[in-house]
């Protein structure tokens, strides 16, 4: 960002003349509302039409296919839809507090956005504290949803509310507890920071770093879809038996900001990850001109962040929902415990295991990430063909 | 290269508040989602119709006349789910200096942080050998 502001108010920029210390917030709260007009919220968008197709084409339907090319503008047209309905607030909820959740709820998820990163200089602020930010600022929304149950002042809403927050709050302990092996490696919480100590080639990510961080991996990603309410863990609003959970009595685009928030925070999740654990923007210098290196680390950023945001759609297609005692063992039991071992793990590894030693894992974990991806392409395949094969030919071989 | 110590460069390099000047863009964001509900749900309240009826205004329960308080009371295991969240999150917050320190600290570090989690562990063990953990 410092850079950008740079070539912008030096001779001929489009800002010449300003001084830095008024140009560099100007600069900042333009991009930002770029950002959020043009990105956040289309972003959402269309991974709700994106989201159905998907699903439509795992479970063999077709999915939302008329408006537009391939239904892409579906989510456009629900949008509108969604404008022109009436907006009720029950007789009996608490009016303020019923107005007030959907606020808090989508604040909370825009307000991470502020901290992600999208290439080497593009990020609104790059904060010190950029991953204990985004930390906490999602636990906003845990705020808004109890809020919504509450004030609902219905017993389904309330259900869902008291069960939301008792989730949420649960996993944010594994998802905090995975961040600490980054942060042993890098010795530092801004988002860029965390980036700049990866490289652009998967050895070189805190993915295949060491057994540990690539536990920790799961620990997070599986933590974080339970934190945004998704699929196998939507118990909150878990449609056969809570109606809509702690968002039943609204109605309109306050219900739909609910879903705005659950289709974007996606998104948010994919970028955690992918700065955490899968080098961010890092790509190799294959080029001298910014501009194109810049469109480059967008591209790898987004295309990183986009794959988990499908893995969430895919899970969501595949897995069954769990019930709350199921949801509450996995955390407590299995997931703060290993997240533990992760983090005490990675430091003793940081102590005791020489550099030559760590450089090999590194690789060796590399490889065999590569052979499990050959394997399930292998697998997919065998599927795909399998349509057209006689059944004495379905042998699956894992070798050849 | 991975190994190497990030250097966590702040992008205003003088003048007063350099850091501060960072949190613009965050207040920024934190406005501009309230803007965005804000006119979404003005919009939606100037386009979308609007007529009431008792019917419309009651509490949803699948069609059936509503029974009962809303507000009743709740398992007390989301409360003991509170506690335990309270304590590990705390927790979490003491782990960030030290991990960020770490490298400085070396091998006294880790044997410090790991009496810390032992004790906390212990808290763990004894809650699940009470029962707490387990949700009916």
């Amino acid at each position: 960002m410092k850079d950008l502001v740079l070539s912008l108010i030096a001779e001929g920029g489009a800002l010449a003349g300003v001084p830095f210390s008024l140009a560099a917030p100007l600069v900042m709260v333009a991009f930002g509302a770029l950002v959020v007009f043009g990105f956040v919220l289309p972003i959402a968008g269309i991974t709700s039409w994106l989201e159905r197709r998907v699903w439509a084409r795992i479970q063999s339907r077709i999915g939302p296919n008329r408006v537009g090319p391939q239904g892409f503008l579906q989510w456009l047209a629900d949008g509108l839809k969604n404008l022109l309905k009436e907006d009720i607030i029950p007789s009996a909820a608490d009016k303020w507090l019923f107005s007030l959740a959907p606020y808090l709820v989508v604040v909370g998820f825009i307000a991470t956005f502020a901290a992600v990163p999208f290439t080497s200089s593009l990020i609104i602020a790059d904060l010190n504290i950029g991953i204990l930010y985004i930390t906490a600022v999602t636990g906003i929304v845990v705020v808004g949803v109890l809020m919504a149950g509450w004030s609902s002042n219905n017993k389904w809403s309330l259900l869902g509310g008291i069960r939301s927050a008792a989730q949420i709050v649960s996993y944010e302990i594994p998802a905090g507890l995975s961040v600490f092996p980054i942060v042993l490696l890098t010795g530092t919480l801004s988002m860029q920071g965390i980036i700049r100590a990866q490289g652009w080639a998967p050895w070189d990510w805190f993915f295949f770093y060491n057994p540990f961080t690539f536990a920790a991996f799961f620990v997070f990603f599986v933590a974080a879809l339970a934190e945004g309410n998704r699929t196998p863990f939507d118990i909150p609003e878990a449609e056969s038996e809570l109606v809509a959970g702690f968002c039943t009595e609204y109605s309109g685009m306050r219900y739909l900001l609910f879903f705005l928030e659950e289709w974007g925070n996606l998104y948010v999740i994919g970028a955690i990850v992918t700065t955490l654990f899968l080098g961010g923007w890092q790509v190799p210098a294959f080029t001298d001109n910014p501009m194109l290196l810049a469109v480059a680390q967008f591209g790898t950023f987004f295309l990183k962040a986009y794959f988990f945001v499908f893995v969430a759609m895919w899970v969501r297609a595949t897995l069954p929902r769990v019930r709350v005692d199921q949801l509450m063992t996995v955390c407590w039991k299995y997931m703060v415990p290993i997240a533990i071992v992760n983090m005490l793990g990675t430091a003793a590894w940081m102590l005791f295991v020489p550099e030559t030693l760590g450089r090999l894992v590194q690789f060796g974990m590399t490889g065999l990430g590569a052979v499990v991806v050959v394997v399930f392409f292998r697998r997919v395949r065998f599927h795909l063909r399998r349509a057209n094969l006689k059944p004495s030919d379905y042998y699956y071989s894992p070798i050849i | 290269m991975s190994r190497e110590r990030a250097t966590n460069e702040l992008w205003v390099p003088t003048g007063v508040g350099a850091v501060l000047d960072q949190y613009i863009g965050v207040l920024f964001t934190f406005v501009i989602g309230a803007v965005v509900v804000g006119v979404m749900v003005s919009a939606s309240a100037l386009l979308g119709g609007r007529r009431r009826t008792s019917v419309k205004d009651e509490v949803f329960e699948c069609g059936n006349p509503s029974s009962g308080p809303a507000r009743g009371r709740f398992s007390v295991q989301f409360y003991l789910v509170a506690i335990l969240f309270i304590v590990f999150d705390v927790e979490v917050v003491f782990l960030y200096p030290w991990a960020i320190v770490f490298r400085e600290l070396g091998v006294p570090g880790l044997v410090a942080m790991g009496m810390f989690l032992t004790i906390l562990t212990i808290g763990l063990l004894y809650e699940w050998k009470r029962g707490t953990l387990v949700w009916e």
